[in-house]
């Protein structure tokens, strides 16, 4: 088979696979992410089939997979949101960061990987995950719930703490020295908070450049600016994804609803690639030598985050059974901390690194929505609510 | 005579106003950014979970917010097929797609279809009374009939026929 064909034939086989998987995932109500990536697991080099020829349609794919995982996110929330979250839940942010990146920092120390190891991992168990635990609770049928916002605004907290958190990760996985290091993480919280201030003020006039009517105009224009932003911002270092998400936070009102109904398509495409992507690049064979610490990291750390939720929940007024919801809703991670584990591939880190956080997702992503469903047993509601 | 509504945003997806009856029931309206709502009344053992929740569309919820207001424009209306057994009086909606839309009252045939009589034209916050066939309806109209269970279910499928 000629190079093209065969590109084109190995392409189109997984996008068909990744369809199939997606239907079966949501059958039996799971996240598709989990068998994206261990699908992905099988198309690495030494794997069972591995990939020949499409492996830089699938690296750019994800790349872009992470720009639009960020770019929608950010188009989710005004800047108003972000400050009104970071005014009233600062404290219980704080608790998060440190009740679960400090376990990941532990443990990549104990794991021998250095600063840049122990850093990485922080975040990779820190962050719990946006996209799984909204799409769970809305399944659970527990929007209108009274712990909800409180579990959202954790999520919010997280996902603009990471807008600082992964310019200095960048910084640091590609080896700047510590002035550069400095240096980068300055230009990054600079330009943060600039576009913050700017937006929250100048929203309305920025949005002005698109037009609603024009649909096509509108995709190709958002995602372009995305794409733009994500360049540049690579250019200094503040990450590709951290770019995309301020686009995301600067458009507002009618354009940034209208550019989130129409980029959803493009976002679920480019980032069902990345999940499959970064299953090819983390090899099977290393899974079984991190498996048991992948798994007491993933014990921890649920046990942290569920007593963030907790307390989180607790702090607002929620009675007993709702801090448990809480707490358990907050235990999968997903996208962000695959988007983090990936610098570590750039930061050229111990080759057992990605299968460890690769594992230790998949046990969270799993294991999350299973415990969360757990509240709605009549054995949990009788001990639970009898006793409180 | 307050009464307490709280409002809660949420963050990406909208905001919920809760309303804490004299008795310290809880119902909430969950408000998404893209207009739906969902109605929920919380549960009575576990205060912060929903019991129930329904969703409605924005033309539902002003129905709804209609019948519950104190106000209640039509509500002498509902009494006249009270009394009268066999008899049932309808708020009947114009369907968005109906094809009497910016047609005669009269060009539904209502009364000779099925029996049933259009007593009031409810059209925004006002009411037309004892409308004649010559009346033109509009889009967000809501007919008050009165007539037989049969005969309103009939009127119900007339005025749904979509338009072209």
């Amino acid at each position: 088979m000629s190079h093209e064909a065969l590109t084109f034939v190995e392409i189109g086989a997984v996008l068909l696979a990744l369809s199939l998987l997606s239907r079966f995932a949501v059958r039996i109500r799971q996240s598709a992410i989990s068998f994206y990536m261990t699908f992905g697991l099988l198309l690495g080099s030494g794997s069972l089939i591995p990939l020949a020829e499409s492996w830089e349609f699938f690296k750019l794919g994800s790349e872009l997979g992470v720009i639009f995982l960020l770019l929608l996110m950010g188009l989710e929330y005004s800047p108003k949101e972000l400050m009104s979250s970071l005014a009233s839940n600062r404290k219980i942010g704080l608790m998060d960061a440190v009740f679960n990146a400090i376990p990941g920092a532990i443990a990549g120390w104990l794991m021998g990987w250095g600063l840049v190891g122990s850093l990485i991992l922080a975040g990779v168990t820190w962050v719990s995950s946006s996209g799984v635990i909204v799409k769970m609770l809305s399944d659970l049928g527990r929007m209108s719930n009274r712990e909800t916002p409180t579990i959202i605004s954790v999520l919010v907290l997280e996902d603009l703490a990471m807008a600082f958190y992964l310019p200095v990760l960048s910084a640091i996985a590609v080896g700047a020295s510590l002035i550069e290091g400095a240096y980068a993480v300055a230009i990054a919280i600079a330009l943060v908070v600039s576009v913050l201030v700017i937006t929250y003020f100048f929203g309305t006039k920025i949005a002005r450049i698109f037009s609603v009517s024009n649909l096509e105009s509108l995709i190709v224009g958002v995602a372009g600016l995305a794409i733009l932003v994500a360049g540049i911002a690579t250019e200094v270092n503040v990450s590709s994804a951290v770019g995309a998400f301020l686009v995301g936070i600067g458009l507002s009102g009618k354009v940034a609803a209208q550019a989130a109904k129409s980029l959803t398509p493009l976002r679920d495409f480019f980032a069902a690639i990345f999940f499959v992507y970064f299953g090819i690049q983390t090899n099977p064979a290393d899974i079984p030598n991190v498996f048991f610490p992948a798994l007491a990291l993933a014990v921890v750390t649920m046990g942290t985050k569920f007593f963030t939720g907790y307390l989180a929940a607790k702090n607002a007024g929620i009675a007993m059974p709702g801090r448990w919801r809480t707490g358990l809703a907050l235990t999968p991670r997903g996208e962000f901390s695959i988007i983090i584990a990936s610098l570590a591939i750039s930061a050229g880190l111990d080759a057992s690194f990605v299968p460890l956080a690769a594992t230790y997702m998949l046990m969270t992503i799993i294991a999350g929505p299973l415990l969360a469903k757990f509240t709605d047993t009549a054995w949990f509601k009788a001990r639970i609510i009898a006793r409180s | 005579m307050g009464v307490r509504v709280e409002r809660t945003d949420i963050a990406g997806i909208g905001f919920r106003d809760d309303v804490i009856t004299k008795d310290g029931a809880r119902i909430g309206v969950l408000t998404y950014r893209d207009g739906g709502r969902e109605v929920a009344i919380f549960s009575k053992e576990d205060p912060d979970a929903i019991a129930a929740t329904i969703a409605v569309t924005a033309a539902e919820a002003g129905v709804l917010a209609e019948l519950l207001s104190p106000a209640k424009t039509l509500d002498y209306l509902s009494e006249i097929g009270g009394g009268v057994s066999g008899l049932f009086t309808e708020q009947l909606s114009l369907p968005a797609d109906s094809k009497y839309i910016d047609h005669e009252l009269g060009s539904t045939k209502a009364r000779t279809k099925t029996g049933v009589s259009i007593v009031a034209i409810a059209r925004g916050s006002e009411i037309l009374p004892s409308p004649t066939p010559e009346e033109v309806l509009l889009a967000d109209d809501i007919l008050v009939a009165v007539g037989t269970r049969k005969g309103l279910d009939a009127l119900v499928a007339i005025l749904s026929d979509p338009r072209g």
